[in-house]
């Protein structure tokens, strides 16, 4: 490569309490070029990132970009000189619309009507189709990343940061993403792709630099270099792919009989006749496109939304009537998606997040008092059997990071020994070793003769651990499948096609 | 450049010290003004905080307190329950008014039957008239989403009407040569709230409070439902998939509230008051919303900041009559405490930066 370089670092290094975040860290990016940026959780991933957009002043190195000395001072001074970012956590208003978020990331914005123009031009031209008028609240996971990615993009940066940009993505829409990503590296916009979807990171990335522990253990080119070699390079050591033990079906514990939901919100989506059943031992993956009624139907099986009678069966017997805590008496389980403020509530201990579902199960409260000494021990136990990194139980759980927090969430549920679990988006925004654990967990269910539903948007994973799958499209279930022997076209037809593009071209 | 920082955690030391350094901060600059309005700024702070506790009349004072506290504290523990779910109950002084009201009447409808069980049906029936009066709001609110903050505080004003309405009508004393206002209910001893200890101002609406103050922590600390109550306020969404019904908690949070506000003006009118007039209530429905938050919504806080309340007021009132300050001036200083506690309170969650900011 000859083209001089857009942005090098060189020896930076930063250190906080206890922890050395990135040790002596050196990388170049050309013009144009697609960087992948693989590590684990706490490699040290984030905090390089945010030295490139101007959050965190490393403690010594040099950052050049053209040629030139780059110390942003702040995420400004770094959007000035081109870098834009899309952060794995989004920072939208609920209560907003699209152009209005937009507006409010902008040193200048321009009139509510102009911007609205130039967000439709800017979505359509690179495929990412997104109404301005809509309000935040009301999208899916996979529509706001849209948002924050137009926001970027509306900045015609020169380098674009993306964190972790697919996980929550169809393939569908992770092509129509990769496209939107060509098309700006062909115009000469560099990208540094963060990411541990190591397939993802082989189709689309030039080259790749590896992080362990915030040091550089090595470069490689993906498109030459396996998956496993990858992934074992990040982990520093071999890594376990889920297996399973036993194949024996049991009984069907959970029986959805024309489930029929009305939509909570007003842009939300209703659920239409669902009709499927799952047996002991047994996964049924679910996939989709985010947005096609993924959050009705958990709230429809945890008890968050009661059903009409009839339409819900456990063991045989009504439970459409039945609220979170007897259902979870029963055993009948659940994970949502959001982890900060649904699944757990982000101020409060993992102690008291570990109260919140688990009092009725693990026995935490009697007649209406709660014994905090047991709940903390069981959190102690979820963090210990889930290798969740935290110092202690004491902790609020917005203090973990994304992964931890998740390995909580779900540990706290599969702990309770359910016979049923549905877990909404498991793995999202986890890294490679945790999701493996967090499967394997699930998978450890189901073989002790649970029966557990995967809803997710990560098909690798629903290909990986489910023993049938089925797609939610516009809140309906498609006949349930055999997941061995499914082709991608086939699970593609299954989600309704490609979906998401459709209203792109409008 | 100064910049704030959120913290990973919320600082416990500073949700203490922040009560304490508004109080700091509130005799400085309370000191100031009372300089600026030509006013001995020590003699000034001193008459308000130390004169009703240790001065020469401190005997008279004292009980003062408990009777000025009792009823903000009772009321504000009510609303911090609310308040922490975040249900915004701000009608507490005519849920106050309306408790005052349904006990004044029960009593005075067995005038002058002497008995026992009389002062014990008043005390149902203030509870009561505070809890209608409060589960309006709540209704509304749970059957078509009204806004309780709204409507709450407009059933002040309907309420306020009709106490008028009661003190120049039904409950008119008949021998009051036409003066407006109930018959003195400290002339009734069955329907007396007499003190308990003479002198000490200690009556049963004290004891309510006290027994409020352990109950509220009891509640919040180890039962269902006080848990129910803190993870609505911290996290709707985590409540509601924890199993929470958002509905009974407004039901039960707003009733609590206007419970213990109808207890409060019960206790009020058959004690220290008396009787039901047009300008029974002063307020502290109002007051007790300060108090609630100066109490950092914890019921020992609460009690705490009843208390320094309390003092402010009666410090004030001596202020005034000794020292010839404004009574607007003694607001602004009770302003004061209010506006630096939120300014204080910030440091609970953000830590202030000097230079540039770093983000872990």
């Amino acid at each position: 490569m000859t083209t001089p370089p857009l942005l090098t670092l060189s020896g930076l290094t930063k250190a906080y309490p206890g922890v050395v975040a990135n040790d002596d860290v050196s990388l170049t990016i050309t013009p144009g070029e697609v960087h992948a940026l693989l590590g684990e959780n706490g490699a040290g991933k984030s905090t390089l990132v945010k030295m490139i957009y101007g959050l965190v002043k490393p403690d010594s190195g040099t950052m050049q970009m053209h040629g030139a000395a780059f110390h942003p001072n702040e995420p400004r001074a770094a959007r000035a000189a081109g870098v834009g970012m899309v952060f794995q956590h989004f920072s939208l208003f609920d209560a907003l619309s699209v152009a209005e978020n937009i507006a409010l990331g902008m040193e200048d914005a321009p009139k509510l009507g102009t911007l609205s123009k130039q967000i439709r031009d800017v979505s359509e031209a690179y495929g990412l189709p997104l109404s301005p008028d809509r309000i935040v609240g009301d999208l899916s996971a996979g529509e706001r990343q849209r948002v924050e990615i137009i926001r970027c993009l509306l900045q015609d940066p020169k380098l674009l940061v993306m964190d972790e940009p697919t996980s929550v993505l169809t393939p569908q829409e992770v092509e129509i993403l990769f496209k939107t990503l060509r098309k700006l590296s062909a115009e000469g916009t560099a990208i540094l792709y963060i990411s541990h979807k190591l397939e993802e990171i082989r189709s689309l990335c030039d080259s790749a630099t590896i992080l362990r522990l915030g040091k550089v253990v090595g470069h490689c080119t993906p498109s030459e270099t396996s998956a496993r070699d990858m992934a074992e390079m990040m982990v520093g050591s071999m890594l376990k792919t889920p297996l399973r033990t036993g194949k024996t079906q049991g009984d069907v514990l959970l029986d959805l009989q024309g489930l029929n939901a009305k939509s909570p919100s007003a842009f939300g989506m209703p659920l239409r006749d669902i009709s499927v059943q799952v047996r002991a031992g047994e996964v049924l993956g679910i996939g989709g496109v985010a947005g096609n009624g993924q959050d009705e139907l958990l709230a429809a099986l945890s008890g968050e939304n009661l059903s009409d009678p009839g339409m819900i069966l456990f063991k045989g017997s009504d439970i459409g009537q039945l609220g979170p805590i007897a259902r979870r008496s029963l055993g009948v389980l659940a994970a949502p998606e959001e982890r900060l403020g649904h699944a757990a509530a982000p101020d409060m201990t993992l102690t008291e997040n570990a109260m919140l579902t688990g009092a009725v199960r693990e026995k935490l409260e009697r007649r209406g008092m709660l014994n905090w000494p047991a709940a903390t021990r069981f959190a102690e136990r979820i963090i210990r059997k889930f290798d969740v990194r935290t110092p202690g139980p004491g902790n609020a759980a917005r203090s973990l990071s994304g992964g931890n927090l998740q390995k909580f969430v779900i540990g706290r549920e599969v702990m309770q020994r359910p016979e049923v679990l549905v877990v909404n988006q498991p793995t999202w925004g986890v890294d490679a070793s945790a999701a493996a654990s967090i499967r394997q967990a699930l998978l450890d269910l189901a073989d002790n003769g649970a029966a557990v539903i995967v809803i997710s948007q990560d098909l690798d994973e629903l290909m990986e651990i489910s023993d049938r799958f089925a797609a939610l499209n516009e809140g309906r279930l498609s006949e349930p499948r055999p997941a061995q022997g499914l082709s991608v076209d086939e699970i593609g037809l299954m989600m309704g096609g490609a979906h998401g593009m459709e209203v792109a071209h409008v | 450049m100064i910049r704030l920082e959120k913290r990973p955690q919320a600082s416990q030391t500073f949700s203490w010290a922040a009560p304490v350094l508004a109080v700091l901060a509130t005799m400085v600059f309370g000191g100031l003004l009372f300089a600026a309005l030509g006013k001995d700024p020590l003699a000034s702070i001193e008459t308000i905080f130390w004169q009703p506790l240790f001065g020469d009349f401190a005997f008279y004072y004292r009980p003062q307190l408990l009777i000025k506290g009792a009823p903000l504290v009772l009321i504000a523990i009510g609303l911090s329950l609310g308040f922490k779910a975040g249900i915004w109950n701000i009608g507490a002084e005519g849920q106050y008014i309306m408790g005052a009201i349904f006990g004044a009447a029960t009593g005075l409808a067995f005038y002058p039957t002497e008995s026992f069980l009389i002062f014990p049906l008043m005390i149902l029936a203030g509870a009561l008239g505070g809890w209608i009066w409060a589960m309006i709001p709540a209704l509304l609110k749970v059957k078509f989403g009204t806004n309780e903050i709204l409507v709450s505080l407009m059933l002040v004003y309907v309420a306020e009407q009709f106490l008028a309405s009661m003190a120049l009508g039904l409950l008119k004393n008949p021998e009051g040569f036409g003066f407006p206002g109930s018959r003195n209910l400290q002339q009734y001893g069955s329907a007396h709230n007499a003190e308990l200890i003479t002198g000490s101002g200690m009556h049963w609406g004290v004891v309510a409070a006290l027994i409020a103050v352990i109950f509220a922590y009891m509640l919040l600390a180890r039962h269902r439902l006080g848990f129910a109550i803190r993870v609505t306020g911290e996290a709707p969404r985590a409540a509601k998939f924890s199993g929470v019904n958002p509905t009974r908690l407004v039901l039960f949070c707003m009733g609590m509230s206007g419970l213990l506000a109808g207890l409060a003006g019960m206790f009020e009118v058959a004690g220290p008051s008396g009787q039901i007039t047009i300008d029974f209530n002063v307020g502290y429905g109002f007051t007790a919303i300060i108090v609630a938050f100066l109490g950092r919504l914890h019921p020992i806080g609460i009690l705490l900041a009843g208390g320094l309340m309390a003092l402010t007021y009666i410090g004030g009132d001596i202020a005034q009559s000794q020292l010839g300050l404004p009574a607007a001036a003694i607001q602004v200083f009770q302003g004061m405490l209010l506006f630096f506690l939120l300014a204080f309170d910030l440091f609970t969650n953000y830590r202030l930066r000097l230079g540039r900011a770093e983000a872990a």
